[in-house]
This record gives C-alpha cells, structure tokens and sequence, in this order.
C-alpha cells in the first residue's frame, strides 16, 4: 500500500484490490478506511502500516467521536446499579457514559414531548411544565458530585475505587433553580415538605425540605454540556446539590407540596441507618465528606522511586478544606495539594509526590470540610455508630504496596 | 388511643426536625436571577392533570383511597400475584424478605418499618415489580392487611381501611431518630 510517484496519495480515492479488502498472508490487521461515497470499508494492512500511522491516511471525521481501540473504561453493573470506574479517570468530571447509576426498576424510555412536569399541592397556583418550559426559564450551570449513600463495600483486598466506593460521579448539570419555579407556584408559607416523583417503574418518591428548594435545588435537564442521559433522569431530574444521590428524582414528573414529610418506603425502609442504642436514623441528607486514592490503589502496579498519589475529595457540606496523607499506615500526616479551584459540593482532586523505598507500607487519605469535620478512620465510625456499615459510612481507605510493586486494599 | 399515641410522637419528631429549616420562604438571590422575577411559563394545572398521578399516602392517612381489605383475601392475592419472589409466607425469596417479628433477624416491615402506611403506598406504586400500578386499592388493602398480620403488627381479623390503617402503631417507630449532624468535628 505504499504510495507510488503518480498514484493517487490517498486511499479515500485508491482501487482497493480484493486481495486487500479480504486480508491476505501479509495482513496484520483489519481497519476502517472510508471508500468512495462515503461508505466504509475494512482493510488489511500490514504490521509496518498499522504500527506507523504517518504511512497510512487516518479515519475522516465523523459524526460523533470514539474512545481509542486502547481505552476502555467500563462501568461495573448488578442488577440494580452501576458503578463509575474512578481508577481510570482524570481530573474530576465523570465522561456522562460512565456516571455511576442506581435505580428501582430499570430506566424508563421517555419521549421528551409527551413528559409532564405536574407541581400541585400547598401552592397558589399548580402548574404543568414540560421541558421546552422548563429550557425557556434562566438557566443555571454548576458542577457538583453526586453520591448514592449506599456507597460502601469491602470484604477483599482486591476491590478497586470502583468496587468500594463507585457510586459517586461529577457532572457539569445544567437546568433551572427550584426557586424560579417555586415563586411562580406561589408557595404556600405553611407548606415545610415537597414530594418528588420519578416516572419510572418504581415510580420513586421522597420527601425533600421545602429550604433545600429555596437554598440551590435544581431542575436539570443537561450534563456536561449535552442532553441529561436517560440513565441520568432524561429529559430532567432534580438535583440536590450534596444530598444523597436517590433524593435527587430522575425522571421527575411530580412534585406537590405539603405540610408533613410522607416517609416513604425509600425514606424509612432504605436510605436509612442503624446507629447506637439500637436506633435508625433517618432523613440523613447532607453526604458526609470523603476521599480516595484512586492511584496508586488496587488493582494498579506500582515500582519503587517517585509516586504522585492522587486521588479525589468531596463534602455534601461545602468545600473540600484540606486534604492528608499518610504513607506510615496513618502514623503521619501530611498536606496533600488540591487542584483548583475548590468548588462547592464537588469533588477535588488531590495529589501527593512521594518516593517509595520499596519496603511495604500502606497508604492513606483522609479530608476536612470546610465545617471542620474530618474524614473519620473505620474504627472511629464502627465505634460511634455500634454498626459496621450501612448507608453513609464514608471511612478511610488504605492501600498496601507490597515490595513486589502490588497494591491491595487494606483491612479487605 | 393508640391514635393519640401516634400522633403525638410523629408531631413531636417531625416539628422539632422541621426548625432547624426556618428561614423561609427568602428567594435565593444568589445565581444571578433577580429574586423577585416570575416568568409564568407552562400550564395550568387541572384536577385531571393533578389526580391521574397524585397516589401518595402520609403518615396521618392523607391519601389513602376507599375501599378497605383483610388478611384473609392478601394471603390468596399473595400466593398469586407475590409470592413467586418473596416466598409463600414472605421470607423465602428470593427477593426481599417482607416478614419479620424480632429484631435479631432480617430488617422487614414488622422490625423495621415506621409506618404502617408507607406498606400500602409502596406496594400500590411500585409493586408487582414486574406489573407495577396494576393492582386495585381493594387488592392494595388486604395484602397490606395480610403482610402486617404475617408480621405481628395487627390482630387477626383486623381491617384495613382509610380510618384504620394510620392508626396502626408500628413496633419500629420507637427506634427511629432524625439526624440532627450539622457538620464540625464530631464524629457520629
Ligand atoms: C418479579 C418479582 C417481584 C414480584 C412479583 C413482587 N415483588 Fe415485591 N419486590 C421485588 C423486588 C426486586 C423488591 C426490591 C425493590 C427495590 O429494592 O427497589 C421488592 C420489594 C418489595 C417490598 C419492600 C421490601 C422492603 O423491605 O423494603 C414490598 C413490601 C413488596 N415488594 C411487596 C410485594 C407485594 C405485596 C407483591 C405482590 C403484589 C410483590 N411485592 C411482588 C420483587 C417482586
């Protein structure tokens, strides 16, 4: 496939031999190569041309891109969720198609110009809005993380970030403040609770503080500058900005105001969490702040000599204060640096050069919010709540290197 | 009596949770939106729009439909209509176990949950999962009447109506604390 003085340079426009396109003894692989009139064809080339891309024309353009054939980051599905494989990603915005997902009953197929958006209730005037309503209304872009508080596991030293704690992402949302649209409704002052209903098969609901409407509660209907993704609520959800991920209704076609929480089965039978004395606590909102490292971490391997830690921090509370890391199983501490800027309810990334002896060790993070409460070790929360897991268990993680360049989480 | 009982206790926790909220209704001016603007965008709202979803029940009863239902019938409505993932009796799987009548074993309705109507809102919206919405309030009544029975929670032969069912007391309810966390350095 070499071209020839005279020959026509390119292959868009080249006679493609049979030979070629069926792939012979000197083919080392099969590629995409557009043929005339823009239909594509596969192609033999061999191990000289796939190994140079400078002797072989690239793929044109086309009409949405592609990861590298290298890359494959997938998320982590059961049956009932999905997780985000932190371990693979940079910086702190979740590429949409790997944003965690968590629903109870599947994801619905929803035509966008037959999805009503009903708010009725305490209110002086009930309204019905669709989404091109909604898009006509000022809109409001922000980047916050979103946890599902059933964000826990452990149990093996082979779990990756994923595997432990996979069920948070951060997206670039864009919609409308709850507050435009609760001035209009005219609200009724009495009214301390709102309802949100999802339409899908669970028909989810749960009960939310009128305050978090007025404060930053949102009606989002994008995500990193796209269409929201019908695992992500399309055509809108609502977003609660550092609250547990499932108050945050997909799907959102209701909403009604009322004078009393509805403790529905999501609010009392889940999402809720045993604490001391034998209590449950419920209406926990505010997602507790926590970090990772997602490198080095399983199941990464790692040699001797300069490391950057890095890893991401998040607080339902506000900012990411200050960020710690231990390289002595949490004897020490020391400052890791964030990436800027520091947002509101967002994860953070931080990163911490080091250089390893080689000798094994464990490492750890740990962040403080900017309400001063700092992310608590295993023991600690085992010890303050009498219970070793549940929702909102947001402890430290530690990683183990191993001399043989291994890593492996601590305490599986 | 046992009505009192339950309303005193749910406006207790329910109040007290509810101050920590109270600097409404202030628009938020921040984002950039004049605070007082109102844009009168969409429709509004007719009865038929509101009562063709508005299926929610609360604690103190609203919500709840006529009709009423016993045990007797949810055990018959059960073995067809449930009983192919939680079990003849309720525990056998292999989905959730919904039978529970002390605290050592699994968390089900009879341990665990608070309020007795929670048990007909949810399984009116969200069951069979897989024929959601399809049962009649009638239907909801007794197998709500047979699973509460199954737990303990509710004497054999009692019905279940829009009167009755908010009166139930739940076993849980004594357990349940609001979170009260604010942030800062304690650790609970
Ligand atoms: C096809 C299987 C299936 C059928 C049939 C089914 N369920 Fe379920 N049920 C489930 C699953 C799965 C869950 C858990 C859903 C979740 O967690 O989101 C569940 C959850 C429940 C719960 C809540 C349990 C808890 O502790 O939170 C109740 C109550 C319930 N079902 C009642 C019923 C009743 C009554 C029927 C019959 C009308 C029924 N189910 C039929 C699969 C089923």
């Amino acid at each position: 496939m070499k071209v020839l003085p005279g020959e026509k340079p390119t292959l868009l426009h080249t006679k493609v031999s049979r030979r070629k396109l069926l792939g012979g003894a000197a083919a080392a692989a099969i590629v995409l190569v557009e043929a005339p009139f823009a239909s594509a064809v596969q192609m033999a080339v061999t191990q000289a041309e796939l190994t140079d891309p400078t002797k072989i024309p690239g793929v044109p353009p086309g009409q949405v891109g592609t990861r590298s054939a290298f890359e494959k980051p997938v998320k982590k599905p059961s049956d009932i969720s999905s997780r985000t494989p932190l371990q693979d990603l940079f910086g702190t915005i979740t590429p949409s198609d790997l944003h965690f997902e968590r629903n109870h009953n599947g994801v619905p197929a929803i035509d966008p110009a037959k999805h009503e958006l009903v708010i009725h209730g305490m209110v002086e005037k009930p309204i019905v809005l669709t989404l091109a309503d909604l898009k006509r209304f000022p809109s409001v872009t922000r980047i916050c993380f979103l946890e599902c508080s059933g964000n826990f596991r452990s149990g093996s030293e082979k779990l990756s970030p994923q595997d432990i704690c996979g069920l948070t992402s951060q997206s670039e949302w864009t919609g409308v403040m709850l507050s435009t649209i609760f001035r209009q409704v005219g609200v009724d002052p009495k009214a301390t609770w709102f309802l949100a209903e999802g339409s899908d098969a669970a028909v989810m609901t749960r009960s939310i503080p009128v305050q978090k409407g007025w404060d930053d509660a949102m009606i989002v209907y994008a995500q990193n500058g796209e269409a929201i993704r019908p695992e992500q609520g399309y055509p809108f959800r609502l977003f609660l900005p550092g609250y547990e991920g499932n108050m945050s209704i997909k799907w959102l076609r209701r909403i009604e105001f009322s004078d009393a929480p509805y403790l529905t089965r999501e609010e009392t039978s889940k999402y809720t969490e045993p604490v001391k004395d034998g209590k449950i606590r419920y209406f926990s909102f505010d997602i507790d702040a926590r970090s990772i490292i997602t490198f080095p971490a399983y199941p990464a391997q790692v040699q001797k000599g300069w490391i950057e830690i890095r890893g991401i921090a998040w607080s339902g509370r506000g900012k990411v204060q200050r960020v710690e890391i231990s390289t002595d199983a949490g004897k020490s501490w020391h400052s890791a640096s964030l990436n800027g800027p520091v947002l509101d309810k967002a994860h953070t990334g931080f990163r911490y050069l080091w250089q390893w002896n080689g000798r094994e060790t464990e490492i750890q993070s740990r962040v403080t919010d900017e309400t001063g409460y700092r992310q608590p070790t295993y023991q600690e929360l085992v010890t303050a709540r009498g219970s070793k897991g549940g929702y909102h268990f947001n402890p430290i993680t530690g990683w183990i290197l191993k001399p043989d360049g291994r890593v492996l989480l601590s305490n599986g | 009596m046992m009505k009192t009982i339950f309303k005193i206790t749910t406006s207790v926790l329910l109040l007290s949770w509810a101050s920590g909220f109270r600097s409404f209704p202030k628009p938020s001016p921040a984002w950039g939106i004049a605070s007082d603007t109102i844009f009168n965008l969409g429709r509004p709202a007719t009865p038929a729009d509101i009562n063709r979803w508005d299926i929610d029940v609360r604690p103190d009863g609203k919500g709840l439909p006529k009709g009423s239902g016993m045990a007797r019938k949810g055990k018959t409505i059960f073995a067809q209509k449930c009983a192919a993932c939680h079990g003849v009796t309720g525990v056998e799987g292999p989905n959730d176990k919904l039978v529970s009548t002390d605290s050592s074993q699994v968390k089900a309705i009879g341990n665990y949950w608070p309020y007795a109507t929670t048990v007909f809102d949810y399984i009116r919206r969200a069951m069979p999962f897989n024929q959601p919405g399809t049962l009649t309030d009638e239907e909801v009544y007794s197998l709500t009447a047979f699973l509460l029975e199954a737990n303990q929670v509710i004497k054999p032969g009692t019905e279940l109506n829009a009167q009755t069912l908010p009166a139930v007391r739940m076993p849980a309810l004594k357990k349940y604390i609001l979170d009260d966390r604010t942030g800062g350095p304690i650790i609970r």
